[in-house]
C-alpha cells in the first residue's frame, strides 16, 4: 500500500510539473501577478510529493518487500541496515528518484527563499525548472519506475552489487547529485533571463550563491568518488580518466569557469552573454553526464542496467534541453546589452584568462570522452582514449592557468599593473623557487618535472596567502591592526584565498604521490618481508573470516620502521555469497599525510599470495585540497553581500544600496 | 589602447589559446589513442612491435600459469587464434578462465603480449563490449546482446 502511495505521488508530481511548466512562464511574460503567484506553492508541493515517493521506496527497502521489482533486484534480507538505506539509490531507478528529489528540492528552495527576487524572474525560473522536472519524472514513469510490482513475490532478493556496499555509497551519489542537479537552478535562471530578455549585474548576484552551493557539493562528490575508487577498487589509483569520472568532471570545470565569469558580471556588468552561455553549458554537461552514465553506452560500475529504450529517452531529453536552450540563446542573447570595458591586463582580463583555459580544458575532456563513442558509431572501430591523451591535453592547459592563479585576485579591476602585482608576489615566488630547489636536492636530477610541479603547487598556495596578507597590509600597519582588518575582510575574499589554496594543496598531493611513490609487486610467503620506501612490510599469514553477507580471506601484515612496529594492515579478498561476487579490500595505513597501501591478489596453494604494496607520499593532500576548495565556497556563500536567498530585511537593504562602497573584491 | 585594440588583444589571445588547445587535442588523438584488436586481427595484420594496443578475448581454459613475483601467463582467444599474454601485478577480482578480458600493452619481439593493464568485467552480467562484438564477428557469440 505504501509503495502504491509513493507511485501515486510521483504521478501527481508529473501533473503538477505540467501546470508549473506553462502557467508561471505565461504569467511572467504577460506580467500577470496571479499566474506568477502559483509558482512558489507548486514548487513546494512538488518537493513534498517526491519526498513522499522517496520515503515510500526507502520503506520498501527497509521492509525487504521483494514484491517490488526494484527491491528484489537490488536488496537482500541479510544486508546490513545501512546498505538497505543506501541501496535505495544504488540502482538505476532509485538513483533517478534521488536525482528528481534534488531537482524539486532546489526548486522548492527558490520558491521558499526567493521572496526578494523580482516576481517575473522567480516565476519564469521555477517554470523552467518545471520543464526539467517534467522531462525526468516522465522518464521515470515511462521507462524506469521504481515502484513496479512483480507477481508471486520471491522469498529472497538478489543483493546489491558488492562494490556498492560501502559507506562511500552512502555519501558519494547524494553529494554528486546535489552538485550536478544544483546547476539546474543556474540553468533555469539563465533561460528565464533569456525569456524575459533582461539581465543585469543583480542577476549575477542572485545566481552566484546557487552556483557556489552546487559547485561546493560537486567538488566534494567528485573527491569522495575518487577516494572511494582508491580504496574500494584496490588498484591504488585515485583517478582513471574513465568516461564516468569525466562525466562529473566536465560540469565541474564548466561550473568553475561560470563561478569566475559571474564575478565579472556582478562587479563590472561585463561578460553577461558569456555567463549565460556558460550556465547553459554547465547544466548541459550535467545532463550529458547523466546520459553517458545512465544510458548504458558506457560499461562501468555506474551503468546499473542496460535498456535501449532508456538511452533513447534520455538522448531525446538531452537534445530537447540543450538544443532548445541554445536556440533560445541564439535568438534572445543579442538583446542583452554588453557593458564594462576593461584592459587585457586587469582583474577582468585575469578572469577571462581563467575562463579561456577552463573552457579549453573542458573541450579537451569532452573530445577525449566522446571521440571513442563517435568513432565506434561512425566507423565501428574500437579505440580507447586513456590517461596518455588527457595528460597530453589537459595537463599543458592547466600549467598556465595555475601559474596565473595568484595574479588574479591581486590585479585591480579595469586596468591592472602587472609589475605592482608581481612585487606583491615576490615572497610567494621565492618560496616556490626554494621548494623546487629543495626537491631537486633531495631527489636528484633524474626527475626534472616533479620539483617544478612542487614549485608550482607552492606558488599557488603561497600566492593565495600573499593575497590575504597584502589586503590587510600587515607590512604597513603591523600585526595588531592587521589582525583586526583580517576579520573585516569580506567572505568572498576569504573564499577566493581558501579555494585557491586548496587547488595548490591538491596539486602538491598529485605531484608528490605520482612522482615519488614506491610500488612493489611480488609474491609473498608467510614470514616474507619487503621494503617499501624504508618501511619493512612483513606478511604474517592469511586467515579466513566471515561478515554479515560475505566470507573473506584476511591477510595480516605488520609494518615496521627501524624494527619498531608502527602499524598492522589487514587487506582482504572477499566473496559476497548472494552473488558469488569477489572484491578486494585494500589495507591502508595513514602516516600523517602519506599512506601505505596494500592490496592482495589470488592466494596460491602453498600459502603464499600476490601482493601489491605502495608507499604514496602526501597522497591525502589530494582530497584535503578539495576540502579547502569546498570550504572556500562556504566562505563565499557566507558573504553578506551575496546572501540574497536569505529572507532577512537587513540583507535586502544591504543589496539595494549595493552601489555603496563595497570593499575591494 | 583604444576600444578596438583592447578587443582585438583579447580576441587574439583567446584565439591563440584555443588554437593551441585544438593542436594538442589533434596531436594526442593521433598518437595517444589505443586501438582494440582481437587475436585474429593480430594474426592477420601484424601489429608492429612496441605499438600500444588493447587486446581482448576470452581467457582460454587451462592456460593460466602463475610464476614467481606476481607474474602470470595466460592465453587470450577469440576461438580462432590465440595470443599469449604476460602480466605482472594483481589480476582483477573477476578474472577467470573462460571469461572475457581486455588487456592493454605491447607485443614483444617474441610474440608474447606484455600487458600493463588487465580489465575484467565489473559484474557477472558484463562482458566487455569489444570482446562481445569480436566474438560475434567470429560467429561464436552465445548469450544475450548487451
Amino acid at each position: 500500500m505504501i509503495v502504491e502511495i509513493g507511485h501515486y505521488a510521483l504521478v501527481l508530481t508529473f501533473a503538477l510539473t505540467l501546470i508549473q511548466s506553462v502557467v508561471p512562464v505565461y504569467g511572467a511574460i504577460k506580467e500577470d501577478e496571479r499566474l506568477m503567484a502559483i509558482a512558489s506553492p507548486v514548487s513546494m508541493a512538488m518537493f513534498l510529493l517526491v519526498l513522499l515517493s522517496f520515503i515510500a521506496l526507502t520503506y520498501a527497502y527497509l521492509a525487504s518487500d521483494f514484491s517490488v521489482q526494484n527491491v528484489w533486484e537490488n536488496s537482500h534480507s541479510a544486508k546490513p541496515l545501512i546498505y538497505k538505506i543506501t541501496g535505495v539509490w544504488g540502482n538505476h531507478e532509485g538513483s533517478l528518484l534521488l536525482w528528481v528529489l534534488i531537482l524539486v528540492f532546489f526548486g522548492a528552495l527558490v520558491g521558499f527563499f526567493g521572496a526578494n527576487l523580482p516576481a517575473p524572474l522567480r516565476a519564469a525560473t521555477l517554470g523552467v525548472q518545471g520543464w526539467v522536472t517534467a522531462g525526468f519524472v516522465l522518464f521515470m514513469l515511462a521507462t524506469s519506475n521504481p515502484f513496479n510490482r512483480i507477481p508471486n513475490a520471491p522469498m529472497e532478493g538478489n543483493d546489491l552489487n558488492p562494490l556498492l556496499q560501502d559507506i562511500g555509497l552512502a555519501i558519494h551519489p547524494p553529494l554528486l547529485y546535489i552538485g550536478y542537479v544544483g546547476f539546474s537552478i543556474t540553468f533555469s535562471f539563465a533561460v528565464a533571463a533569456l525569456i524575459l530578455g533582461r539581465i543585469d549585474a543583480a542577476w549575477a548576484r542572485w545566481v552566484r550563491p546557487w552556483t557556489l552551493l552546487a559547485w561546493c557539493f560537486l567538488t566534494l562528490g567528485i573527491s569522495m568518488g575518487s577516494y572511494w575508487a582508491y580504496y574500494e577498487l584496490g588498484w591504488g589509483g585515485w583517478w582513471f580518466w574513465d568516461p564516468v569520472e569525466n562525466a562529473s568532471f566536465m560540469p565541474w570545470l564548466a561550473g568553475t569557469a561560470m563561478l569566475h565569469s559571474a564575478i565579472v558580471m556582478e562587479k563590472r556588468d561585463a561578460l553577461k552573454v558569456w555567463t549565460v552561455l556558460l550556465a547553459i553549458f554547465t547544466f548541459s554537461l550535467s545532463l550529458l553526464g547523466t546520459f553517458l552514465v545512465r544510458s548504458g553506452v558506457l560499461t562501468s560500475v555506474h551503468a546499473f542496467a542496460v535498456d535501449p529504450a532508456r538511452g533513447v529517452f534520455i538522448l531525446v531529453l538531452l537534445c530537447l534541453f540543450i538544443g532548445g536552450s541554445l536556440s533560445l540563446y541564439a535568438w534572445r542573447a543579442p538583446l542583452l546589452k554588453q557593458g564594462g570595458l576593461f584592459a587585457p591586463m586587469s582583474r577582468e582580463g585575469a578572469l577571462v584568462f581563467n575562463n579561456l583555459f577552463l573552457t579549453a580544458a573542458t573541450v579537451a575532456v569532452l573530445v577525449g570522452t566522446l571521440y571513442p563513442l563517435a568513432l565506434d558509431a561512425v566507423t565501428g572501430e574500437k579505440i580507447s582514449v586513456g590517461p596518455p591523451f588527457f595528460n597530453l591535453t589537459f595537463g599543458p592547459l592547466m600549467i598556465p592557468l595555475l601559474m596565473a592563479v595568484p595574479y588574479g585576485p591581486i590585479l585591480a579591476w579595469k586596468r591592472g599593473d602587472l609589475l605592482a602585482a608581481t612585487q606583491r608576489l615576490y615572497a610567494a615566488f621565492g618560496l616556490a623557487i626554494l621548494f623546487t630547489l629543495v626537491t631537486f636536492w633531495m631527489w636528484g636530477m633524474d626527475r626534472v618535472l616533479a620539483p617544478l610541479g612542487v614549485g608550482l603547487a607552492v606558488w599557488v598556495m603561497a600566492g593565495s596567502i600573499a593575497e590575504i596578507v597584502t589586503r590587510v597590509k600587515v607590512a604597513e600597519i603591523g600585526f595588531g591592526r592587521g589582525f583586526a582588518r583580517l576579520k573585516g575582510l569580506p567572505g568572498s575574499a576569504w573564499g577566493t584565498a581558501t579555494a585557491h589554496f586548496g587547488i595548490g594543496v591538491t596539486v602538491l598531493g598529485i605531484v608528490t604521490s605520482t612522482a615519488f611513490q614506491d610500488e612493489k609487486v611480488l609474491t609473498m610467503a608467510p614470514g616474507d618481508t619487503v621494503d617499501v620506501s624504508g618501511y619493512a612490510l612483513t606478511f604474517d599469514g592469511l586467515a579466513p573470516s566471515r561478515g554479515a553477507n560475505y566470507v573473506e580471506d584476511v591477510g595480516h601484515f605488520t609494518v615496521r620502521k627501524g624494527g619498531v612496529v608502527i602499524a598492522e594492515l589487514e587487506p582482504s579478498k572477499r566473496l559476497y555469497t548472494a552473488r558469488q561476487f569477489p572484491t578486494t579490500e585494500a589495507g591502508i595505513h595513514t602516516l600523517v599525510l602519506s599512506q601505505i597501501y596494500v592490496s592482495l591478489g589470488e592466494p596460491r596453494d602453498n600459502g603464499s599470495i600476490d601482493v601489491r604494496a605502495y608507499y604514496k607520499p602526501l597522497i591525502t593532500l589530494i582530497w584535503i585540497g578539495t576540502l579547502f576548495m569546498a570550504l572556500g565556497a562556504v566562505f563565499s556563500m557566507a558573504d553578506r553581500r551575496l546572501r540574497v536567498g536569505a529572507p532577512k530585511p537587513a540583507a535586502r537593504r544591504d543589496r539595494t544600496d549595493g552601489a555603496a562602497p563595497a570593499p575591494a573584491e | 589602447m583604444t576600444r578596438k585594440q583592447r578587443r582585438l588583444t583579447i580576441i587574439g589571445g583567446a584565439g591563440a589559446v584555443l588554437a593551441a588547445a585544438l593542436a594538442l587535442i589533434m596531436v594526442a588523438l593521433n598518437d595517444q589513442i589505443v586501438f582494440f584488436q582481437s587475436p585474429t586481427d593480430i594474426a592477420q595484420e601484424a601489429v608492429p612491435h612496441g605499438q600500444r594496443i588493447r587486446l581482448g578475448g576470452l581467457v582460454e581454459a587451462g592456460t593460466i600459469e602463475r610464476h614467481e613475483n606476481a607474474t602470470v601467463y595466460f592465453r587470450v582467444t577469440d576461438t580462432e587464434n590465440t595470443v599469449t599474454v604476460t602480466y605482472t601485478g594483481i589480476l582483477p577480482d573477476l578474472f577467470r578462465e573462460g571469461q572475457g578480458v581486455v588487456t592493454e600493452g605491447v607485443i614483444r619481439p617474441d610474440g608474447v603480449f606484455e600487458a600493463d593493464t588487465v580489465l575484467a568485467k565489473h559484474d557477472e552480467n558484463y562482458i566487455p563490449v569489444e570482446v562481445a562484438e569480436a566474438l560475434k564477428d567470429k560467429g561464436h557469440w552465445q548469450g544475450e546482446a548487451q
